[in-house]
Parts: structure tokens; C-alpha cells; sequence
């Protein structure tokens, strides 16, 4: 079964009138089916959506609805639940603010893929209805002003919808109809990260550099990323020695990634959006990953935070020196 | 404006002879911000120390940068040079060009080049160096000592001598600990009671001893000088101020199948029980889980026959709140359980006992008055077979790795004063080596092998098991005779590892004390501060900071009362300035920092805070700088840069990093 809108919509109204919560933040439609963006609604639901296109996290908004008086009603999809779920224990919301209404994903579609393929003037989706096994290997009718075209879904979802493991909702107040997920996992997360590491050490430094060397620091991956939640980023501190500033050089802006990969370290959670906010399409999420692979193969730690938690049994810097060598 | 001295020292020839110190005093004079620049024979020598003083005056220096030894040396030296000369002491910094260059390095052109970079580093911290005021607090005069064994007994008693308030926390009911229940001693063989109950007497009557027995730490609050301690004192059924200590309710208690603690559980005592006829305080107490009237509501027989009507079955726990400007752990040990020893057949035969055990079979106070009977049938035993380190220097993962250290010995006792008194015994003892380095321990163990004939056998214990007939067959090697024996024995004596008390871990944790990974608490220092723990205000007494005798406990417990009373004896207590701070402007209240800070110094509150975009109420991070050690754990964590530590900034290990790869 597909997800409606209409039928989230549904339920949203209801909590409201519930007395569950005073205001929403959802998806709002854009001037093009795929251009939807966050939005909030205070009185009424006008251009109130949730489809194929609503892959933006929305739980750091959180942070400034829970400053206001009464709840927000806010539509969490798996992914962002963690993300929500790690704001609340880093005290950066006020949780009693929010009622986080867990929707559920069967993977976001990503435009770009779609105009790779050569598919222009698209004006809605559709799934073909013969298929209706559910699992992902559904066949999607992409709507055009030119007329149908049939494209497999997979091909077309984000890729952090494929490297989504799982979609279970964490920490949520409700979880609505969580049986319509679908699983969309590729089953190839850390290939991107595996790839790298199998790299030569010039190759792999060749390969970040221009990588890195595209960020035009439009600041759009720290914005949206909900572990990058500071108060204030030491990148805007001038206090700091490394605010944002006149590079003196072109290695500043790699060194800003790679700053900010260490500040998430531990931390991050795999939602993603730093990778899909990119305009330059800089794969940033390739750096995070690396180190949650290694967290957990040196460290053994996936659940907590790893810069914050000391064993004795943590591996020795040789240690990791070593296992790290194997990869050069 | 900036005006830095440098001051370059020849150590004697320490650094002189690896080191181009004039070079490096003219190199670094031609730094930014330098205006003077000299070097010294011995700059922490009166005249040194002049020249520092007098080129401050004259070019009206702002900060002092001194090339010369570890700042572990002379920091605190040149500090007070400093401030003499009219500067804040914490705009000195010191350039290590001994211990990390002249002292490691053979080259004198790549030594000096390298001494250059190194005062360079301290030039560029120094221009970020800003003026710290040591804080000062105040010094509760009472000290709290956490378990009532030999340790905290003499530990407490030292510091009561000194004529300062102290408290004994003891979780049993009376105290006493281990050493209540020996025997004779050695390596003197003098009668364990006799030492220690005078002791036991006169911590009870010392006018500045206040005794909180059967009672446990709850919660400690605060910091040096300043604890606040919630102690649960558990209810004994029995009003402490009425009860005469008669003992009438422990004659008449119906119920007696609770094994007997102070026993060893080799015999039985009532739910209403002393612990031991010196017990101190010499004060009943009741077994709920055992006693009739609280497991059917029927019985009351004790209180039926106390004449002082003390019983009172509706007392409940107490928690009391105290402040103490010190506190000592003393928590000692225990022995651990055998469970994964099979082959010694310890939960199996009966006949097969502990040390510990066979200290209460020979004590005339003892469940067998002393004689020496086998537990299984109360016959004499012809023939004892003792087995050392057993769960001792233990590398297969069912023990411990440690040296019990007290096996040796006490085994020696036990030997040498089962054939002093049973003479027609075959004593025959299992050991890997025998430790006995102390004074006059190696002539007490070589009595007991050469005087009392007592069959040293060097050689681990494989199996004991029986033979069918009720006899124990102890099955060894003895690898000097390089060859596998059995001994048919009567009973078998284990000398089971000795370890921290079960209680410690968490007392630990609570004190925000560090542990091994064995559970002893950690010194600061394992050779300059054994007796303190690396958190300030915390001392160690005993067996609980490692295995110790009773002498090295005494030793060592007199040795903690000195470092308290030395802490007491102050009024005010200096705290050290470079502390860490959170900037409330930026702090994000994530908590990161609290969860790293192994002192346990920071706490959150909610700020109103103004950073440009309106008033706004935030949750951020306070450091008490009085625990805060400055260990700068929670400035490397801090992902917003909020927090950072006093007289070591980010800005100033930036600066430093980038002089060293300029
Ligand atoms: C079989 C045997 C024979 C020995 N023979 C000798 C000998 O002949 N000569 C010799 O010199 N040494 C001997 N020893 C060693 C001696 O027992 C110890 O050196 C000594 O008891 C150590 O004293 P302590 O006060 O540190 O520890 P303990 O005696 O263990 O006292 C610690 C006290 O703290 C209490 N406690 C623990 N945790 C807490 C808590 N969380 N809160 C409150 N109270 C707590 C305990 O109840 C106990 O009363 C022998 C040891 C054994 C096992
Ligand atoms: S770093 Fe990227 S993937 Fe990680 S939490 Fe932030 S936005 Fe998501
Ligand atoms: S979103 Fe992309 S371009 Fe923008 S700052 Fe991040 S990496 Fe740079
Ligand atoms: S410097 Fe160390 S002791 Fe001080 S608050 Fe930070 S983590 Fe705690
Ligand atoms: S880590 Fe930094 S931002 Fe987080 S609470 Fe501590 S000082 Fe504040």
C-alpha cells in the first residue's frame, strides 16, 4: 500500500484537535511535485505534503519550535529519528515541547537521479500498480509532460536511502502505520568507504583534495546536519582561530571538512543530509562513515558515544597505527 | 603590548654542554615581543633569580619565558620570581631544554636549533598568557574515614591524637575487620585480639571519635576541604542508648540456623546476635532476613526478656548528613570465593577449609575453642596439607594475577603453630616460591621449615579428591624431586587470593577516586604519594590500596592520618587557577564535557545569556574550580570550543603548535 498524504494529514489533524500539540512542522509543496521544503503550520494545512520527495530531516528545527510556548507536532521518518533522539540527549531541545509523530519511509526519491536518466518535465509519480510486492524492487511511472516513463525504484532513491539499515523508529511519542516502510537498503554502506580505504595513500589524498577543494562553504551541510547543533560553531567563533574568514590558502577549506568530521565524530547519525544538501555534490558523508566503521571494528562501539566513552580494553593507539597500516 | 624576557639556563653543564645557550639566548632576543634576552650559569639560584628580577624592573617586562629544566622543577620557583618582581606569576612560562633536548640529544647544532623552536613555543604561548588569581576555600576540620579494620582504626586514632574530629563508617557491626579474626600474628605470634582490642577500646572512648558502625556511605558531595557525606546508618532493631549490651536476647533467640559471619560461617549464631564478645560497640543487632518475628510477625522472645526494654523491631534506616574536609578509604579485603577452583574440592569436603577458616579453628575464641578439629567429624587431624596461592599469581583467568602477599606467611604461622601444638601432625606445604622479605619474616619462615619440621614441598596442587574411605587424596608435583605425589590427609588448608572488598568499586566511584583494574584504589604516586589518592582530599589506608600485613597496614594507615592532618590544619586551601571555564555565550549545554571530566567537577545550571540575538535562558556548563584538577579532558571534548582551560587555551597551544612548525 502506498503512503497517502491525505491519510498522514488525516492523523495530523486529529493529534491537533487531540489537544496533542499547537502547531505542525511537516513538508509544505513547492511550485514542482519534487521541490517540497520544511515548513510550519500554525492554522491551517495549505500545501501540506508527505510523498516520495520529503526527504528533508526536520528534527533540528526543533531546537528554536521548542524554545516557543506550547508543542510542535513534528513528522519524524526513521532516519531522522535518531537524529532527534541524539538532539534530546545532548539537551539541545526541550523534548516535552515536541510531539514527534514517527511516519513511515518506504526511500525518498532523488531528482537528479532522475534527470540522469534523461526523464525532463516531470510533474508527478506513481507506482505500478501490478507490482505490489512492497520490497523495493518496485517499478515506478514517472509522470512527464511528455508522457510516461518507467523507471526502477531503486535507481532513483537517494543513496542514503539505500544505505538506510533499518527503519525503526527511535524515541518517538507515536509511530503512525510503520508496517508501509519499505526496506531500500542496497546492502553496500561502507563500499564507498571500503573503496577509499583500499586506495593508495596519494591516491586517497588526491581524491579528497579535489573532492573537497569544490566546497564553495556555503555552509548548507553544517546547517543541516542535526549533530552540528552548537550554539555557536566555532567556525563562526572569530575567538576560535579557525572561523570562517579570507582563505590564506586552498587547504582551509579541506581542513574545515575535516574539522567538522572529527566534531561529529561518535556522534553522527548516518542520517545522510550533509551528502544530499551539497550543491556541489561533495560525498561528505563518505568521511563520517569512515569513522563509524572504524569505531566499530577498532573500538566495538556503535551505540555510544565513542570520543566520551574510555575502557581499559580500548585499543592502543599502536594498535589502531597498525590495523590502520594494513589499509595504505 | 607585549614585552617578553627570555632567559636561557646552562644547568651547570646539564644543558650547556649540549646546548649553544648563547646562540639560542640571541636567536630567540630577536623574536617579536622580546626585549631582553640573556642567559645564566643557574638561573633558579639567588642570583639567577636577581637577574630575572631586575631585568623585569628595568624593561618593564610583561611576560617571562625561562629556557632551563622541566617546569615539574622550577615553574613554582620562577612563578615566585615572578610575582616578587612585581608580575603576576602566571605570566611565566618555561621552554623545557633539559629533560626534553640537551638531556636526549648528542648533536649540539641540531640540540640547539631544537632549543630554539622550543623557546620559540614559549614566546608564543607567553603572548597569549593573561593574569590568574589563585582561589582559596575553606577547610572543614573533621575527617571521615570509610571502614573500621586495623587501617581505619589507626588512621582514625592518629588523627583524633591530633586533636581533630574524625568518624569511623564501618558497614559491619562492629569493628575490628580481618584482623578481629585471627589468631596469633606474625611474624612475633602474639595474640591478634590482644594487640588489636585495646585499640578497638580505645577508638570507641577517644573524646574525638564519633563511630558510625553498621552504617554505609550513601553520597559524597563536594570537594577538598569540603565534602558532604550522606551516611545510611542501617537499623539494628536495637536503641543503641538504651541496650546495656547484656547479651539476654542473644541467649534467648529461637532461631539459629544463620551461619555465623564472624565464624567463617563454621558454626551458628541467632537472628539477635554480637558479633564477638569484644565487639565494639558491644551492641545486638538483628537479622531481619533470619529473625521469626519479622518473617511471621510471631516470637519477640528478645524483647520479652530485655530488661532495658532496647528492642525495637520499628526502627528504620537513618540517614545522617555530615561535612568533613577529609575523607579515607579503608575499605580492605576479602578473600575471593573458590567456585572456580574445582579441583581443591573446596565446596565439596568439608575438611577441605580456608586460611581464614583455620585462623578461627585455632582461635580459643573459635567454634571448636581452639582445638584443632576437622570440620566433617571433630576428629584431630594427623595430617594437614597446606596449599599457597591458590587463585595467587593466576594467569588462567579464575584468579588473580597479583601476590596475595600475606600467603606465605601466614601459612608459615599455621604450620609452625599446628606442630607447636599438635607435635605428632605431618604438616606439608604446597608452594611456588616463598616470599618473605620483611623484617625477620625469612628466619620465621626458615623456623618453620628447619625448627618445627614443617615439609616445604615446592610444587602446585593438581587434584584433591576422595579416596572412598572418607580420606582426602592430595594430588601434587613436587618439581624439585621432579616427580608426581599423593598425600593422604586429614584435611587440607587453602590459602585462597586475597582481594579488594566487594564495596570498594562503587565507594570508588563515588569518591571519584581511581582504581586499578583489580579493584585496589590507585595512589597518586606509587613511589612520592602512596597514601593519597590522585583526587584531592582522598587518602588510602591499607589493604585496600594493595595486600599489606598488619604492619605495613599500621605503617601505612599512621602515614594517611599525617596527610590528613597536614590538610586539616589549614585554614584556607589554595586552589591552582588554570582551571577549565566554560563561555556561557557559547556553551551549547550538550554535556559532552560532563562525561569525560574523571573528577566529576561539572555540573550544569541555566544561564541567562545575551549573545547579540535577545535574552534567552540555556543550559550551560559550570566547572567548580575547586575539583576541577585541570586536567583539560573536557576542553578537548567540547565540540563548540566553549570550554577551555585557564593557562592553557586553545589559542595558546595553537600559537604554540604553529611557532613550532613555522
Ligand atoms: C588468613 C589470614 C591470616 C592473616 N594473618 C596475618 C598475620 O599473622 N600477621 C599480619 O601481619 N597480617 C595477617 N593477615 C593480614 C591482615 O588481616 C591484614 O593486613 C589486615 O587485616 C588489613 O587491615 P585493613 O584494615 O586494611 O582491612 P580489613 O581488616 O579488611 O578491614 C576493613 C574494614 O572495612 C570495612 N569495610 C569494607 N568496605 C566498607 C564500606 N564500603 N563501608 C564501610 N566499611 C567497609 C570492613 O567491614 C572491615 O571491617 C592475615 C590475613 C588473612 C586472610
Ligand atoms: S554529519 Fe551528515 S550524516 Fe552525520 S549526522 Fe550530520 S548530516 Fe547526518
Ligand atoms: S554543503 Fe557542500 S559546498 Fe556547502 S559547505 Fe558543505 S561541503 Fe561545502
Ligand atoms: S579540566 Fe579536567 S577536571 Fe577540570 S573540568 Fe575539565 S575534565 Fe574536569
Ligand atoms: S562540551 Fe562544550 S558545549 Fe557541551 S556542555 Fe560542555 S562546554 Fe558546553
Amino acid at each position: 500500500m502506498r503512503i497517502e498524504s491525505d491519510i498522514i494529514l488525516g492523523k495530523v489533524k486529529r493529534l491537533v484537535s487531540d489537544g496533542k500539540a499547537d502547531r505542525v512542522f511537516a513538508w509544505k509543496k513547492g511550485n514542482f511535485c519534487y521541490d517540497t521544503e520544511p515548513s510550519l503550520f500554525t492554522d491551517n494545512y495549505v500545501g501540506f505534503t508527505y510523498d516520495d520527495f520529503c526527504a528533508a530531516n526536520l528534527c533540528k528545527f526543533m531546537i528554536n519550535e521548542s524554545k516557543k510556548d506550547g508543542k510542535t507536532l513534528v513528522l519524524i521518518k526513521p532516519c531522522d529519528s535518531k537524529g532527534l533522539a541524539l538532539l534530546e540527549k545532548e539537551h539541545r531541545i526541550n523534548r516535552e515541547r515536541i510531539y514527534a509523530l514517527g511516519v513511515p519511509c518506504a526511500g525518498k526519491i532523488d531528482m537528479d537521479k532522475i534527470r540522469e536518466n534523461g526523464v525532463k518535465g516531470v510533474i508527478g509519480i506513481e507506482e505500478e500498480k501490478e507490482n505490489v510486492s512492497c520490497n523495493g524492487d518496485e517499478n515506478l511511472i514517472i509522470k512527464t509532460l511528455y508522457g510516461d516513463k518507467i523507471i526502477p525504484k531503486k535507481s532513483v532513491l537517494y543513496d542514503k536511502c539505500l544505505s538506510c539499515t533499518d527503519k525503526e523508529h527511535v524515541g518517538c511519542d507515536e509511530v503512525f502505520m510503520p508496517e508501509l516502510s519499505e526496506d531500500t537498503y542496497d546492502g553496500k554502506k561502507f563500499e564507498g568507504v571500503k573503496k577509499i580505504e583500499n586506495m593508495p595513500s596519494d591516491e586517497r589524498f588526491s581524491f579528497w583534495r579535489s573532492q573537497l577543494s569544490k566546497c564553495i562553504r556555503c555552509n548548507a551541510c553544517r546547517n543541516v546536519c542535526p549533530v552540528c547543533s552548537c550554539v555557536k560553531c566555532i567556525f563562526d567563533n572569530d575567538n576560535s582561530g579557525i572561523a570562517s574568514k579570507a582563505n590564506s590558502d586552498d587547504f582551509e577549506e579541506n581542513l574545515y571538512h575535516i574539522i567538522r568530521a572529527f566534531h561529529v565524530c561518535g556522534r553522527c547519525v548516518d542520517c545522510g543530509e550533509c551528502s544530499r544538501v551539497c550543491p556541489e555534490k561533495i560525498p561528505l558523508h563518505l568521511l563520517n562513515r569512515k569513522y563509524i566503521k572504524d569505531i566499530k571494528e577498532l573500538y566495538g562501539y556503535e551505540k555510544e558515544p565513542a570520543l566520551l566513552t574510555f575502557t581499559k580494553s580500548d585499543a592502543e593507539p599502536s594498535v589502531i597505527y597498525e590495523r590502520g597500516e594494513k589499509n595504505v | 603590548m607585549n614585552r617578553i624576557g627570555v632567559f636561557v639556563c646552562h644547568c651547570g653543564s646539564n644543558i650547556a654542554a649540549a646546548v649553544d645557550v648563547k646562540q639560542v639566548a640571541e636567536a630567540l632576543g630577536r623574536e617579536q615581543n622580546v626585549v631582553f634576552s640573556a642567559e645564566y650559569q643557574y638561573m633558579c639560584s639567588e642570583n639567577g633569580q636577581k637577574l630575572i628580577k631586575n631585568a623585569v624592573k628595568e624593561n618593564a617586562l610583561t611576560g617571562i619565558v625561562v629556557c632551563s629544566c622541566s617546569p615539574r622543577m622550577h615553574e613554582a620557583t620562577f612563578r615566585k620570581t615572578a610575582s616578587e618582581a612585581g608580575i603576576n606569576p602566571y605570566m611565566v612560562e618555561i621552554a623545557n631544554i633539559r629533560e626534553q633536548c640537551s638531556w636526549v640529544h648528542k648533536d649540539i647544532t641540531a640540540a640547539t636549533s631544537k632549543a630554539i623552536i622550543l623557546g620559540r613555543a614559549a614566546i608564543a604561548k607567553v603572548r597569549f598568557n593573561e593574569p590568574l588569581t589563585v582561589g582559596e576555600s575553606g577547610v572543614t576540620k573533621r575527617a571521615l574515614v570509610i571502614g573500621g579494620g586495623i587501617a581505619g582504626i589507626q588512621t582514625a586514632l592518629d588523627i583524633a591524637d591530633a586533636g581533630y574530629k574524625v568518624d569511623i563508617v564501618e558497614k559491619k557491626p562492629t569493628i575490628g575487620g580481618k584482623m578481629a579474626q585471627l589468631d596469633k600474628t606474625f611474624p612475633t605470634l602474639d595474640c591478634a585480639a590482644c594487640i588489636l582490642t585495646p585499640k578497638m577500646v580505645e577508638a570507641a572512648r577517644h573524646e574525638n571519635i564519633k563511630l558510625y558502625t553498621y552504617s554505609e556511605v550513601e553520597e559524597v558531595k563536594g570537594y577538598v576541604g569540603n565534602f558532604s557525606v550522606k551516611i545510611r546508618k542501617k537499623a539494628r532493631y536495637v536503641r543503641e542508648n538504651l541496650c546495656s549490651g547484656c547479651g539476654a536476647c542473644a541467649l534467648k533467640c529461637p532461631s539459629r540456623n544463620s551461619g555465623n559471619e564472624f565464624n567463617t560461617g563454621l558454626d551458628k549464631r541467632g537472628a539477635i546476635y554480637i558479633p564477638f564478645a569484644q565487639a565494639i560497640p558491644n551492641i545486638p543487632v538483628i537479622d531481619a532476613e533470619h529473625c521469626i518475628k519479622f518473617r511471621t510477625g510471631k516470637c519477640g522472645l528478645c524483647q520479652m526478656n530485655c530488661a532495658a526494654q532496647a528492642i525495637d523491631f520499628s526502627q528504620k534506616d537513618e540517614i545522617i548528613e555530615e561535612k568533613y574536609g577529609a575523607i579515607v578509604a579503608a575499605t580492605g579485603f576479602d578473600i575471593i570465593n573458590l567456585d572456580k577452583f574445582g579441583e581443591y574440592g573446596y565446596k565439596t569436603y568439608p575438611d577441605v577449609v580456608t586460611s581464614l577458616e583455620f585462623e578461627r579453628i585455632m582461635n580459643a575464641a573459635g567454634p571448636t575453642k581452639g582445638h584443632l578439629e576437622r570440620p566433617s567429624d571433630g576428629r584431630q587431624p594427623k595430617t594437614l596439607v597446606f596449599v599457597q596461592c591458590v587463585g595467587s599469581r593466576d594467569t588462567s583467568g579464575r584468579g588473580k594475577e597479583y601476590c596475595s602477599k600475606i600467603c606465605c606467611m601466614y601459612t608459615a604461622k599455621h604450620a609452625m603453630l599446628t606442630r607447636e601444638k599438635y607435635p605428632d601432625t605431618d604438616v606439608y606445604v604446597f608452594y611456588i616460591d616463598v616470599r618473605a622479605p620483611g623484617k625477620n619474616f625469612d628466619e620465621f619462615y626458615r623456623r618453620a621449615a628447619e625448627q618445627y619440621g614443617v615439609h616445604y614441598i615446592k610444587g602446585m596442587v593438581g587434584k584433591i579428591y576422595d579416596d572412598g574411605n572418607g580420606n582426602l587424596m592430595v594430588r601434587g608435583s613436587d618439581i624439585i624431586a621432579n616427580e608426581q605425589l599423593t598425600i593422604k590427609a586429614d584435611m587440607v588448608i587453602l590459602a585462597a587470593a586475597a582481594k579488594p572488598d566487594d564495596s570498594a568499586r562503587s565507594l570508588g566511584t563515588m569518591l571519584t577516586a581511581s582504581m586499578d583494574t583489580n579493584d585496589f584504589f590507585t595512589e597518586a604516586h606509587p613511589k612520592l604519594r602512596p597514601v593519597e589518592s590522585p583526587t584531592a582530599g582522598v587518602f588510602l589506608s591499607g589493604f585496600c590500596q594493595g595486600p599489606k600485613d598488619i604492619p605495613e597496614t599500621v605503617a601505612q594507615a599512621g602515614a594517611a592520618a599525617v596527610k590528613v592532618i597536614g590538610l586539616l590544619s589549614k585554614d584556607r586551601l589554595k586552589s591552582n587557577p588554570c582551571v577549565a571555564r566554560s563561555d556561557s555565550l557559547i556553551c551549547s549545554g550538550c554535556s559532552n564535557c560532563e562525561k569525560v571530566c574523571p573528577f566529576g567537577a561539572i555540573t550544569y545550571a541555566d544561564a541567562r545569556v545575551n549573545d547579540g540575538t535577545g535574552m534567552e535562558t540555556r543550559r550551560v556548563a559550570v566547572v567548580n574550580e575547586a575539583v576541577c584538577h585541570g586536567c583539560g579532558a573536557c576542553a578537548a571534548a567540547c565540540p563548540s570550543g566553549a570550554m577551555d582551560l585557564m593557562g592553557f587555551t586553545s589559542k595558546q597551544i595553537f600559537a604554540e603548535v604553529d611557532a613550532v612548525c613555522r
